[in-house]
């Protein structure tokens, strides 16, 4: 066997030399075709029937920035709404009831299963099932009064991201270690409290960046209750088209609007990633 | 004689079609520090997550401080026990697992006050004094405010010791407390696992260190197919092993 002191010759020492750069002529050709193709779309749109001048005009119309604020109120009330139902049924999905479980189910099953412009009509007219709300001899509502558009948008949107919120929150659930529960366990906590401050906060790691994805999704979903007389942005903007006939302008009002809040949501969803990434920044990156 | 800390008589436990285990009795008696050794499933981690009821017996029963675990006679019958009773039985032993499994979104202090203050409901400031205090037990009062991630396996198990002795258990339960741990961080956790035998603290401990056994333990049980083969002193049980069984194993570890 050769000592390690003497080292094989043949063997260069590349520590002084530095590496060339390698000239990646096919990116270039590649975003040259791009910039060509945007170009003569961006052409098009200019030369396109089109008045801008309108669209800047409207873009901070008071009913479009009145609707905007409705579109936003709506999707955070709803995502809250959608969020706490999934807890809720995450929570029953994953436990040793039998009937917790199949009502879980059951919820997904019919709120994923039906389309939500669908459920949102529903709700609006619950007055043609139900004329009056109420305990019956006690009090009692004319349903026409308590479905608002702001109330049947609500319930609608709501209890639908519910059914899919539950099952991103019972996949982070999945995701923890069970070693987790058992060590919660064996200090003496029950089910729910192992659940509430060990088992959810660590969930939330996982079930952030889809959580992201379902709000982004909720945030345009709105859009739907245009259907129902709720005055979001959409709505709003065909409402002025109905009268000014200006079309496209104000559907691209809406566009850039839609655009811009979900510009803000990223950065966001990023802050709240690392406010629950406490812990993991050293294992994770 | 006194009453034995933890006693255990005639309990079975079957997955599915595997015996984990057969008939098994034993005593623990207080400040008693006992060993279970045995190849990987003989049974001896199932007989421990039995008397953490983190798994539930088949037959049998196992008594700890007197109390039977997980059942109530009453008319003659036995009854379960609610999950809340089975929690607060739970108080009486702590348990320090193979994987340490401390809680990953808080600190090394937070992970010991979180018995103390969320389920027995003690006052924080001083729930966090005694977490102080027994993080520098266990070397590690400079930790307090880190991470486990930050933390190197052997400090994680130290914390993890710390945890369960917040909530003032009558008896301790290692499961394999060392295995999951790089050789040269075992020693630490021993040392640490030593000096809570001198303080006359009741353990149970699984385990493949035999030094150790030798060193801290007063009984040794050896186990073989879900049954305990040979149990008694430990320089008896190690030193001069009357069961073949224990004579092969004790040859093959070492």
């Amino acid at each position: 066997m050769r000592m390690a002191e003497t080292l094989a010759e043949g063997f260069p020492d590349l520590s002084q030399m530095t590496v060339a750069r390698q000239p990646h002529w096919r990116r270039w050709l590649a975003a040259a075709g791009i910039l060509v193709i945007l170009a003569a779309v961006g052409r098009a749109f200019a030369g396109g029937q089109i008045e801008w001048s309108y669209v800047g005009r409207f873009l901070t119309a008071k009913v479009i920035l009145e609707g905007i604020i409705n579109t936003m109120v709506m999707a955070v009330l709803a995502m809250a709404f959608g969020i706490a139902l999934g807890v809720a049924v995450a929570i029953m999905r994953l436990s040793p009831n039998p009937v917790l479980k199949s009502v879980a189910a059951g919820y997904t099953w019919l709120f994923r299963g039906t389309p939500l412009i669908l459920q949102l009509l529903l709700w609006f007219n619950l007055a043609l099932v139900f004329p009056t709300i109420g305990i019956p001899g006690l009090w009692s509502l004319r349903a026409v009064d308590v479905m608002t558009p702001f109330l049947s948008a609500l319930l609608g949107l709501g209890i639908n991201q519910g059914a899919y919120t539950s099952e991103v929150i019972r996949a982070g659930m999945l995701s923890v270690d069970a070693g987790q529960y058992e060590a919660a366990q064996a200090i003496g906590m029950g089910r729910l409290r192992a659940l509430r401050r060990i088992i959810l906060p660590q969930a939330m790691r996982v079930v952030i960046p889809p959580l992201g994805n379902e709000f982004i999704g909720l945030v345009k979903a709105t859009s739907l209750a245009s259907v129902i007389q709720y005055p979001e942005v959409l709505h709003n903007a065909e409402n002025i088209y109905y009268a000014n006939s200006r079309v496209i302008e104000l559907l691209i009002v809406a566009g850039l609007w839609y655009l811009l809040v979900v510009s803000i949501l990223t950065p966001l969803q990023m802050l709240l990633e690392r406010r629950f990434a406490r812990g993991y920044l050293q294992a994770a990156r | 004689m006194t009453q034995p800390l933890v006693a255990i008589r005639s309990v079975s436990k079957n997955f599915g079609e595997f015996q984990a285990l057969k008939q098994v009795s034993l005593d623990v008696y207080p400040g008693e520090v006992l060993c279970l050794i045995g190849a990987s499933g003989s049974g001896k981690t199932t007989l421990l997550r039995c008397i953490n009821q983190l798994i539930s017996i088949d037959s049998g029963g196992i008594w700890v401080d007197g109390e039977l675990l997980g059942l109530r006679e009453r008319d003659g019958r036995l009854h379960r026990l609610t999950s809340r009773e089975i929690a607060r039985q739970r108080l009486k032993t702590g348990m320090v697992f193979q994987r340490f499994n401390l809680f990953p979104h808080k600190t090394a202090l937070e992970n010991i006050t979180e018995g103390p203050v969320q389920v027995q409901g003690r006052n924080g400031n001083e729930a966090r004094a005694e977490a102080m205090e027994l993080l520098r037990r266990v070397g590690l009062e400079a930790k307090a405010d880190a991470y486990p991630s930050q933390l190197s396996g052997g400090q994680q198990q130290r914390v993890a010791i710390a945890r369960a002795l917040a909530m003032k258990p009558m008896l301790m339960l290692f499961d394999e407390p060392t295995s999951a741990l790089d050789p040269e961080l075992v020693g630490e956790v021993l040392s640490v696992m030593k000096g809570l035998a001198r303080s006359g603290m009741t353990m149970l401990v699984v385990t493949h260190e035999l030094g150790f056994a030798r060193e801290v333990a007063d009984r040794v049980v050896y186990m073989d197919h879900g049954a305990i083969v040979e149990s008694g002193r430990t320089a008896d049980v190690l030193g001069a092993p009357r069961e073949a069984r224990t004579q092969a194993f004790l040859s093959a570890v070492i």
